[in-house]
């Protein structure tokens, strides 16, 4: 028989008054998957995940976290998952190793355990040297890194991370995909939203791209890239500007004109680059490569991700 | 007492039905934590302690030297022993007010640390009873300290110093729970001047330095009505007299203070952070 999901989703709304923050979505997690949550700020990412977490109560739909429900259940749902917030609520007022104990308590463990816990996260997540240490020097990363410590703390089946590496520079972002990648193979579930397309395709063995609070796409990075773009993209920066899109008709599969360069989809993008020579065009810069997330997010919202 | 029974099994069953001991010490284990890692607090600990101590000092003994006795209970007793029950009770008031009312809503508002403990197995009355238990401990710290003062000063018998004990420990219980329920509707550091001021009338006008009676009597009801001078005539009534069955009256209105308090705070962190 096979398992039920560990996240299951049906028709799930979450309105706030007027607003309807997420509109009717189906997901369903498998254990020891990692799943993404993809999208721009206010594609209702965040409110799915506080529902998940069963710190927000659905307006409508049906949601089972483990197989029990998130409203009446809510303890013993908390007590197996991992939460990693987007806004940093470490507690200042307490040491980076207390911080880990106090709340190894909130879970019911030992003093004894929650020590031993706490001093093995810390090693995790190479913070073993500023256990003593307050929570207000360290630097964003170090404190996401923290966070993440806390959120395992209680040994979680499914950890929930919202925008996980939003803020932090290239190497600590790399440390943490790093970590989150060793949970995985650890057999921990990852839920995580992001806005970075790297990201996504880094960790994610499946996700939905989630717009203006819907999904608009489900799949695994390689099936979206397939579904939704061409192997292979060239951007173009042209000098003069708009009208040029024009000319490059019939050029590749497509072609998608921003404000500031030229996107053409092709299965070939060094034909594309010969064929723009040939049509006398002349690009201030050319640049073929791989087609990414990101792509696939333009073509479906019809903008890019900047938020 | 019978309806303070029933009301009491009601409460039980509804209010803490499913309270986790375990979860309530976590809370409070947190703020012990807290109080490890910084002197600042011991600090702000002192000074709520040596406030209700002066006034004593000034107000009851100095002024208390012209003013001569004053009658309680149909006994005329020193003003300083009139003034000193209600020092303590005060003391016990503003000891579990700032607490659950400056700490509380720094937490609650500012440092989001509710948000990443409800997203434990907490639930929000566990945070409401492990913060009161708290405020609680600092409320007893400080009558105790009080009360060893009253008994040197001998401003009370040791057996009236043990009996009203407990009725401040009523005191801070109630001011703590209503204290939490009041900084869930604070909407930010002014209005602490909203609270400063009515915690200072409650201070000066609840049989604190003057019998009630000695008011025109529509402010006497006025003052009936009002929390603290519920706890000043009851740690007044066990530490200096008359113990009668009015004190019951004053003890059950501090219960369902605390209760409501506790109530309301629990609905309130709740409907605004589980949103």
């Amino acid at each position: 028989m096979a398992e039920e999901p560990l996240i299951f989703a049906r028709g799930l709304v979450k309105r706030f008054g007027d607003f309807t923050a997420v509109d009717g979505i189906d997901v369903s997690v498998e254990r020891g998957e990692a799943f993404g949550f993809l999208g721009p700020n206010g594609a209702g990412k965040s409110s799915t995940m506080r529902m998940i977490s069963c710190v927000s109560p659905p307006t409508a739909g049906e949601l089972r976290i483990l197989g029990m429900d998130p409203v009446r259940d809510g303890v013993a749902i908390r007590g197996r998952l991992g939460v990693c917030p987007q806004l940093g609520n470490l507690d200042t007022d307490l040491s980076v190793f207390e911080n880990l104990t106090t709340y190894a308590r909130y879970f019911g463990l030992s003093r004894a355990e929650a020590r031993r816990r706490a001093g093995e996260l810390l090693e995790f997540v190479q913070l073993a040297d500023r256990a003593r240490g307050k929570v207000e020097p360290l630097s964003g990363g170090m404190k996401q890194r923290l966070t993440i410590a806390r959120a395992l703390v209680n040994d979680p089946e499914i950890v929930l991370l919202d925008e996980p590496t939003t803020g932090l520079d290239p190497q600590a972002r790399h440390l943490l995909w790093e970590r989150l990648y060793q949970l995985k193979r650890q057999g921990v579930t990852l839920v995580l939203t992001t806005h970075y397309m790297d990201e996504a395709e880094q960790l994610c063995d499946r996700l939905v791209v989630m717009d203006g609070g819907r999904i608009v796409a489900e799949g695994s990075p390689r099936e979206l890239i397939g579904r939704y773009s061409t192997p292979e993209v060239v951007e173009l920066r042209f000098a003069g500007g708009a009208d040029v899109a024009v000319k490059l008709d019939g050029v590749g599969e497509r072609v998608d004109s921003l404000p500031d360069r030229v996107l053409v989809y092709a299965r070939d993008g060094d034909a594309v680059v010969a064929e723009v020579h040939r049509r006398g065009l002349a690009p201030l810069s050319v640049l073929v490569r791989r087609s990414t997330l990101e792509d696939v997010f333009l073509h479906l919202t019809g903008r890019t991700l900047v938020d | 007492m019978m309806t303070l029974m029933v009301a009491g099994r009601a409460v039980r069953r509804g209010l803490f039905g499913g309270v986790s001991a375990g979860r309530v010490a976590a809370v409070v284990g947190r703020n012990v934590g807290a109080l490890r890692s910084g002197p600042a607090y011991w600090l702000v600990l002192l000074s709520g302690f040596f406030e209700p101590l002066l006034y004593l000092l000034s107000i009851g003994v100095g002024v208390g030297a012209l003013v001569g006795t004053v009658p309680v209970g149909g006994r005329p007793v020193e003003y300083a022993v009139f003034v000193a029950p209600a020092m303590l009770a005060v003391s016990a008031m503003s000891g579990a007010l700032s607490e659950t009312t400056f700490n509380v809503f720094f937490k609650f508002k500012y440092a989001k640390t509710y948000d990443a403990v409800l997203a434990t197995p907490v639930r929000p009355v566990e945070i409401v009873l492990g913060e009161l238990v708290w405020a609680l401990v600092r409320c007893l710290f400080y009558t105790l300290l009080f009360l060893v003062v009253m008994v040197v000063l001998g401003l009370t018998s040791v057996g009236g110093a043990v009996a009203a004990f407990p009725a401040a420990a009523l005191v801070g219980l109630a001011f703590g729970a209503a204290g939490m329920a009041i900084s869930t509707f604070l909407r930010g550091w002014q209005d602490f001047d909203l609270l400063t001021t009515g915690q200072f009338t409650l201070f000066l006008f609840s049989g604190t330095f003057s019998p009630v009676h000695d008011y025109p009597v529509v402010f006497e009801v006025v003052v009936t009505l009002t929390p603290l001078y519920h706890g000043v005539e009851l740690v007044r009534g066990l530490a200096v007299g008359p113990a009668g069955w009015t004190l019951v009256v004053h003890a059950a209105y501090l219960v369902v203070m605390a209760v409501a308090g506790l109530w309301v705070a629990s609905r309130r962190i709740g409907k605004l952070l589980l949103v």
